[in-house]
C-alpha cells in the first residue's frame, strides 16, 4: 500500500473536521477524495503530509509512519496545496530551482519527469510567479511538487477556479504522471472529475460515505432516475415536489432528476399529472446515474 | 429599450493600451431570463461585466442596463442591480443580522424597510437560530444563500452573480439554483458568470466569450445540437480550443 489510513480523527475546538476515516491507496493508483468545502479533505492532506497531528488513529505514506518517520515522508512526497504557495516574487525558473535545491537535487536531474508540464511555461521562465495566469500558476506548482521525483503526489483541489480547458489539460497530465508510476491522491469538490479517478472516496462532514471505483459507485444507486423537462423550470420543480409519490427531485442543468418511491412507477402517470398542472412541452426520459446523484443519495 | 429587454449591448469594446480585452460584443437579455456569461480565464468576462455594472467605462460601443446608459448613468445602474460574488460576499466578522442591516443601508432602504425585509428573509431561509451568529462561523452554503438574498434586498431589476456556487455540496447547490429559479420566475433577471459548465446547463441562454469576442450565444440545448456535444463542457472545449 502506498497510503494507508486507519481510523484517523481530528478536531479543532468544537468542530470535528475528520471523524474516524480509514482508506488505502495502492501503489500507482489515482485516488480521489471527493466532497464539498468543509468535508475535511484539506485536514486529511495535512495529516498525511506531516503538517498536522491526528488526534486519533494512524497512517503510513510510502511505508513510513506519518508521526515517527515524518522526515522520510517529506523527502518522498510532493504536495500541492489548494492555495497557491510558491514565492510570488521569484521568477518561474527561480521557484523551480529553489525547490530542487531544497530537496538536494537539480532541475536537470529530474527534468524528464516535469518536461511535459514545464515546456508549457518555459517561455515565461523569467516572469515572476505572482504575474502568471491561473492555469500557468497551477502548472508551475505541479512542476515544483514533482521536481524531487516523489513516490506519492498529494494534490489538494488543483482545479478549483480553473477554466474547463485548463482543467482538462490538467487531468491529462495526471494520467501521464500516473503512467510513470507515481501514486496520486487528489481532492476535488467537482463530481465530474471523480469519474476520472481509479477509485474515489466520497466524503462529507469529516466522514467517508463510500469508497469504490466510480463505475461501482454508480452501479449501486438504488433507483431509476428520470430526466424531466417542461417550459417553466421553477413551476416544474414545485409540481414534482408536490407529487405524492416523489422520492427525490433535484434540478440537473436543463432537466430535473426525478425518482419515484415505487418500483413499478409508470412515467405516463407523471406525464398526465404534469399536463393536468398546466405544464407545456413535457418530456420524461430515463437517464444515466451520475456520481453526483449517488453523492446526494448518500448525503441525505 | 425594446420590449422586455433589461440589458442591451451593442459593439461594446474595452481597450487597455494596445490590448483589446472586450472586442465589440453585442447581446440582449430579457426580463426574468437566466443568462449565463461564460469564457475561459482571461477571455474578457470580468472586464465586460465591470462595464455592465457601471464600474468601468467602455472605450466604445453602447450599453443599457436596467434602462440606464453605462456611459452617462452608471450610478443609476448601481442602484438598480444586485451583485454577488464568491470572492466578496458578506462581512465575516458581522452577524447575519448586522450584514443584512449594513447592506440594506448601503442600498438606501429605510430602517422600517430594512426591518421588514430582514424578517422576511429570516423566515424564508429559516435563519431564526443563526441570525445573531457571526457570518464567519457559518458553512459556505449558508453564506451563499444569505448573500444571494442580500443581493435581492432592494428588489433590483437584475442580479449579477459572479461565479456564485463553487465548492458547495451538491444538495446545497441545488437549493441555491432553486432560489435563482424562484426569483427569475418572479421577474428578476439573473446574469451569471461561471466557468463551471454544469452551472451553464441551468441557464435559459448562455454566451461564450473567447479572446474578447462572443463566439456563441443560444440556449444550452441548441448549442449542444449545433456543436454535436453531449454537454456544455464539450461545447466549451470545442469553442475555446478552436
Amino acid at each position: 500500500m502506498s497510503i494507508s489510513v486507519q481510523h484517523i480523527s481530528k478536531s479543532f475546538k468544537k468542530v470535528t473536521a475528520v471523524n474516524d476515516v480509514s482508506f488505502e491507496v495502492k501503489e500507482g493508483e489515482l485516488f480521489g477524495l471527493n466532497g464539498p468545502d468543509g468535508a475535511g479533505k484539506t485536514t486529511i492532506f495535512r495529516m498525511l503530509t506531516t503538517l498536522l497531528f491526528a488526534d486519533k488513529g494512524t497512517a503510513t505514506v510510502a511505508g513510513f509512519d506519518v508521526v515517527d518517520d515524518y522526515k522520510e515522508i517529506r523527502n518522498n512526497v510532493g504536495y500541492m496545496p489548494g492555495k497557491f504557495s510558491l514565492y510570488q516574487d521569484l521568477t518561474v525558473e527561480e521557484n523551480l530551482d529553489f525547490f530542487a535545491t531544497i530537496f538536494g537535487t537539480t532541475i536537470e536531474e529530474n527534468y524528464e519527469l516535469i518536461k511535459d508540464i514545464y515546456v508549457q511555461i518555459e517561455p515565461f521562465k523569467k516572469r515572476r510567479a505572482g504575474a502568471l495566469s491561473g492555469g500557468m500558476k497551477q502548472k508551475l506548482a505541479l512542476s515544483c511538487a514533482l521536481i524531487h521525483k516523489p513516490k506519492v503526489l498529494f494534490l489538494d483541489e488543483p482545479t478549483t477556479g480553473v477554466d474547463p480547458v485548463s482543467r482538462k489539460e490538467f487531468w491529462e497530465m495526471l494520467k501521464r504522471l500516473q503512467q510513470k508510476g507515481i501514486t496520486i491522491l487528489v481532492s476535488t469538490p467537482y463530481m465530474d472529475e471523480a469519474e476520472l479517478c481509479d477509485r474515489i472516496a466520497l466524503i462529507q462532514h469529516g466522514k467517508i460515505l463510500q469508497i469504490d471505483t466510480p463505475q461501482e459507485i454508480i452501479k449501486h444507486y438504488p433507483k431509476k432516475i428520470y430526466d424531466v423537462r417542461a417550459d417553466n423550470m421553477y413551476r416544474l420543480i414545485e409540481s414534482l415536489k408536490s407529487f405524492e409519490h416523489h422520492y427525490s427531485v433535484y434540478p440537473f442543468g436543463e432537466f430535473v432528476h426525478y425518482t419515484d418511491k415505487r418500483d413499478d412507477f409508470n412515467p405516463q402517470e407523471l406525464q398526465q399529472y404534469l399536463a393536468a398542472n398546466d405544464h407545456q412541452n413535457i418530456k420524461i426520459e430515463i437517464t444515466k446515474t451520475t456520481i453526483e446523484d449517488t453523492f446526494m443519495e448518500l448525503a441525505k | 429599450m425594446k420590449n422586455n429587454n433589461v440589458i442591451e449591448v451593442e459593439n461594446l469594446t474595452k481597450k487597455f493600451g494596445d490590448f483589446t480585452a472586450v472586442n465589440s460584443i453585442s447581446f440582449e437579455v430579457k426580463k426574468g431570463e437566466i443568462f449565463g456569461f461564460l469564457g475561459a480565464n482571461g477571455a474578457g468576462k470580468t472586464t465586460a461585466m465591470k462595464m455592465l455594472i457601471g464600474i468601468s467605462k467602455p472605450t466604445s460601443g453602447k450599453a443599457q442596463v436596467a434602462g440606464f446608459d453605462v456611459f452617462t448613468h452608471p450610478e443609476d445602474i448601481k442602484k438598480n442591480i444586485g451583485y454577488m460574488s464568491q470572492k466578496f460576499a458578506l462581512y465575516d466578522d458581522l452577524t447575519v443580522k448586522e450584514n443584512i442591516t449594513f447592506f440594506g443601508g448601503i442600498y438606501g432602504l429605510s430602517r422600517a424597510k430594512i426591518k421588514e425585509k430582514r424578517n422576511e428573509l429570516v423566515e424564508e431561509l429559516g435563519l431564526e437560530d443563526i441570525v445573531n451568529e457571526l457570518v464567519g462561523s457559518l458553512p459556505l452554503g449558508w453564506k451563499q444563500k444569505i448573500s444571494f438574498s442580500i443581493a435581492l434586498l432592494h428588489s433590483p431589476t437584475i442580479v449579477f452573480l459572479d461565479e456564485p456556487t463553487g465548492g458547495v455540496d451538491p444538495i446545497t447547490r441545488r437549493q441555491f439554483w432553486e432560489m435563482i429559479y424562484k426569483s427569475a420566475n418572479s421577474g428578476t433577471t439573473i446574469f451569471v458568470t461561471t466557468h463551471y459548465m454544469d452551472e451553464a446547463e441551468y441557464c435559459d441562454r448562455v454566451s461564450i466569450m473567447v479572446d474578447g469576442k462572443i463566439e456563441a450565444l443560444d440556449t444550452p440545448k441548441k448549442l449542444k445540437e449545433q456543436y454535436k456535444a453531449d454537454n456544455m463542457n464539450e461545447v466549451f472545449l470545442k469553442l475555446a480550443r478552436g
